[in-house]
């Protein structure tokens, strides 16, 4: 005889609260694989994304315009030219990837520092008010639509600096890597500088104390304890940020220029990936073009270079001591 | 004293940065202030003709597309931040799988989330280039955030609320539908507001997927033809902007700064009341 | 001679590899009061826990033995037994009060709720009267629409114990149930529960001596995850049988 739910004293319960019991029952069981399949999609996502990816890129390796596979692998790796939507179709993705690269670097070069600066300040200095002031627009940064970005890169930073080089005799074209750099540079200090600042907060009060103790300021403390503590966190934030900036279309789009160029003047136009994407998805696309499979091919690269910078980020936040 | 340089430095510095996002904003006001102005702005299509080309297309794509987005996002976000805070064994491989994949996806480019729409929504499940297919690329994008800010929510609420209803006989899912998502609602709508405050501004993907830049139409109205607005062509407000700033002619750049001006606002909008909503919630539960 | 509602046999609990209960068995006896008292860390809360099946709820904790439930006699923490049905029948205070962020008396009906009881009036009836039972209806029966949060916390135990025996449970189990309250409060409750008895059997975890001795009929002492004796509760207190049961009485530890 089982325990009845409802059986109290001999009360019998009717037979509809009892099958009323064993639905509820049943249900968990419906439940429980509604949201087991909800959260498996976004593996299934995932599978989508690389297999459209792998599909047309091998279609684009196997294609007869690229020479097919392994010589169009061996063209895409050794050729000097981007030039698959032209009549004399070139495959070398250096000139796409040395656009990317060009300007992450220099939003590297110019968030790095900053940031650090800034989460330096914001940890070891800022009162407790002016942090709470500041960081949320630092985090603000990260809503700004990039195509906004993209404008201010072309329309303000752009005509400042060809004013700015003229001094010197130099001049500056409307499309550069400069620009965007410089802007991607501030778009990432959520990574460079808020995440970073967290990273440093994460070092412990005692390790900071002990170095007071022995005689140091603040700046030497910074330098010689905090940081040093608390560098897998660092870099795990620079990574990210540098995968960020790696990854970025609307800037660069807008305002790095509309040709691949394999250059490492910021002076000059260049074309990242993304922005190639960008530019042949706006013209027509017919499916299964070379041309559209092209976007593909660079696209996969550019998912497989994201990956490693991510993997690598994960790698050092997992080696984050917790204190 | 050397810490008051660096100090001040730091000081110095972080107030450019957010007088970068100042000057940003500043310029677009400034740049775009006759066409902001013009109330025919905002209910007039493009046009060859820069004063006359407006943003209705554009921000009526947007809502009908932020719209999908939405219901995607939450409909896959929300059921799974759920399973894998109450469902899901911490330490089991597939949970690990999950949250990992999770993270990742947080941090693709949003271009490739445009590729596998174009790759797969639009050619290999044939729904074309369409709002259905850019709600659905776009609530993809927002599901990382959604997923986490659930978790967050839910894992706010104390050990002991989830006791005292099982204690008294409830099941699982009375539980969670009586008590935990109640309760965690607030959170959940928390991060759904601000993945909108980032949608809103995502250009790349809906290019790829055939966002149009040039439409002189509107989408069928949702309650007078709800398929034909799924299957119609489109575009949204950041892509209509970033064709104008491409233009060479300067007024068209006007109606750029115009544009952009009413995005940021949106963006900060919906950043604003995300902000506000989380320090409510922070007082309304004693936990 | 009282009937024996609940007997519990060679109880043991695990977590993962450590033992944290030892065979533990003694009866708890229907329509009185059983107080578990003993040091921190001796098991007592663990040992209530599996008898309203909490543990399941986490996966690291393990569990044997019996918990025979009369009349029927069945044992309540055999796997097969549902734990849904098991804590229909069996219910909890816990230490800290813990309401749900709702009205009072939703906070009363969501018992009778999820048991299938929608109709209005007898919602209203049963909340009144289990309010009333727990001593509360005075304090909030006209604000029964508030947020249970605005109570005190002695009336939010008050508003936990009338949620509990709003569903009429065979036995109730108490974890510590003043142990956040002040004296006031503590008093109050303790009546509450010398009342209580009558309608339900009732098993008490205490960390508080004097009150184990004040509102228990039987006393179980425990010490390192065992048994160290079953007793009435006067004897416990003035004639135990075991040394180690006189030493914690007269304060040697704990």
């Amino acid at each position: 005889m089982g325990l009845c739910p409802f059986n109290k004293k001999g009360v019998k319960k009717s037979l509809l609260s009892r099958l009323s019991f064993d639905i509820k029952k049943k249900l968990d069981t419906v439940f429980h694989l509604f949201f087991f399949i909800m959260a498996f999609i976004t593996v299934v996502v995932t599978f989508l994304i690389v297999f459209a990816l792998i599909l047309d890129a091998i279609k684009f390796f196997t294609h007869e315009e690229a020479g097919g596979f392994p010589k169009s692998l061996i063209r895409f790796f050794t050729e000097t030219q981007w030039t698959p939507t032209f009549f004399n179709k070139q495959i070398g993705i250096w000139p796409l990837v040395c656009g990317t690269f060009l300007i992450a670097v220099i939003a590297g070069v110019i968030s790095i520092p900053l940031g650090l600066l800034i989460a330096a300040y914001l940890s070891e200095f800022a009162s407790f008010k002016t942090r709470e002031f500041i960081k949320p627009w630092l985090d603000f940064m990260e809503a700004v639509p990039t195509v906004v970005y993209g404008y201010f890169a072309l329309l303000v930073v752009t005509p400042i600096l060809q004013k700015f080089f003229s001094l010197f005799g130099i001049e500056m074209e409307g499309m550069n890597a400069l620009s965007p750099g410089i802007v991607i540079g501030f778009m990432i200090l959520p990574f460079t500088a808020s995440m970073v600042e967290d990273a440093f907060r994460g070092v412990p009060a005692y390790l900071r104390e002990a170095s007071y103790a022995l005689g140091a300021d603040k700046v030497t403390t910074f330098f010689k304890v905090v940081l040093p503590a608390a560098r897998s966190g660092v870099l795990a934030a620079y990574l990210l940020g540098i995968s960020r900036a790696l990854g970025e279309t609307m800037v660069v789009a807008v305002a790095a220029g509309m040709y691949p160029n394999l250059t490492f003047n910021p002076l000059e136009p260049v074309q990242t990936i993304t922005g190639y994407i960008v530019q042949v998805a706006l013209g027509d696309l017919p499916f299964n073009s070379f041309e559209y499979l092209s976007i593909f091919a660079a696209g996969m690269f550019l998912f497989i270079l994201n990956l490693f910078f991510n993997l690598l980020a994960v790698h050092f936040k997992s080696k984050v001591k917790g204190y | 004293m050397r810490e008051k340089t660096f100090s001040a430095l730091g000081l110095i510095l972080s107030l450019i940065s957010i007088l970068f996002l100042f000057s940003i904003t500043i310029s677009l006001l400034i740049h775009g202030w006759s066409r902001l102005i013009s109330p025919s702005f905002y209910a007039s299509f493009p046009s060859r003709f820069p004063e006359q080309a407006g943003i209705l297309s554009a921000w009526v794509g947007t809502v009908y597309v932020m719209l999908g987005a939405i219901f995607w996002s939450v409909l896959i976000g929300v059921p799974a931040g759920i399973y894998l805070e109450e469902y899901a064994d911490r330490s089991s491989k597939i949970a690990r799988i999950i949250e990992a994949n999770i993270s990742n996806l947080a941090a693709v480019p949003s271009i490739i989330y445009g590729l596998l729409a174009l790759g797969i929504f639009v050619y290999r499940f044939n729904l074309g280039e369409s709002i259905l297919t850019a709600g659905l690329t776009l609530g993809l994008l927002m599901v990382p955030v959604i997923v986490v800010t659930t978790r967050e929510s839910i894992r706010r609420i104390p050990r002991s609320i989830r006791e005292a209803a099982y204690a008294l006989g409830a099941t699982k899912w009375e539980t969670l539908f009586h008590h935990i998502i109640p309760y965690s609602l607030g959170g959940i709508l928390t991060g759904v507001i601000i993945s909108i405050s980032r949608a809103i501004g995502e250009t790349a993907p809906l290019i790829t997927i055939g966002a149009l830049t040039y439409i002189a139409f509107l989408p069928p109205a949702p309650w007078q033809d709800f398929i034909g607005m799924l299957k119609s062509p489109f575009t949204v407000l950041p892509i209509q902007m970033f064709n104008w700033v491409s233009r060479p002619q300067a007024e068209f750049h006007t109606n750029a700064a115009a544009a952009g001006f009413v995005l940021l606002v949106f963006a900060l909008a919906f950043n604003a009341l995300a902000f506000y909503l989380r320090y409510k919630l922070r007082k309304k539960y004693a936990w | 001679m009282s009937k024996v509602k609940l007997d519990i046999r060679n109880v043991s609990v695990f977590y993962g590899k450590k033992q944290a209960v030892k065979e533990v068995s003694f009866p708890v006896y229907e329509n009185k009061v059983t107080a578990i008292i003993g040091p921190s860390g001796c098991g007592k809360t663990t040992l209530l826990r599996v008898l309203n099946r909490m543990h399941d709820l986490y996966p690291d904790i393990s569990y044997k033995g019996e918990a025979i439930l009369h009349p029927e006699g069945i044992n309540l923490i055999d796997k097969k037994v549902d734990p849904l049905k098991v804590r229909m029948r069996i219910g909890m205070v816990f230490q800290k009060p813990n309401p749900f962020p709702k009205s009072i008396f939703e906070n009363v009906a969501y018992g009778l709720r999820i048991r299938g009881i929608n109709n209005k009036t007898e919602l209203k009836d049963r909340v009144e009267s289990a309010l009333k039972a727990a001593w509360l209806w005075d304090e909030v029966k006209d604000r029964l629409n508030e947020n249970a949060y605005g109570l005190s916390g002695g009336q939010q135990q008050r508003l936990c114990i009338a949620r509990a025996i709003a569903v009429e449970p065979e036995v109730l189990l108490f974890d510590e149930p003043t142990s956040a309250l002040d004296p006031v409060a503590t008093a109050k409750i303790e009546d509450l529960i010398g009342e209580l008895k009558q309608k339900t059997t009732i098993l008490i975890v205490t960390h508080n001596m004097q009150q184990a001795a004040r509102i228990s009929d039987f006393t179980a002492f425990m010490y390192l995850g065992e048994l160290v004796e079953f007793n009435p509760t006067e004897k416990i207190f003035v004639n135990p049988d075991k040394k180690l049961t006189e030493d914690y009485i007269t304060g040697r530890f704990g």
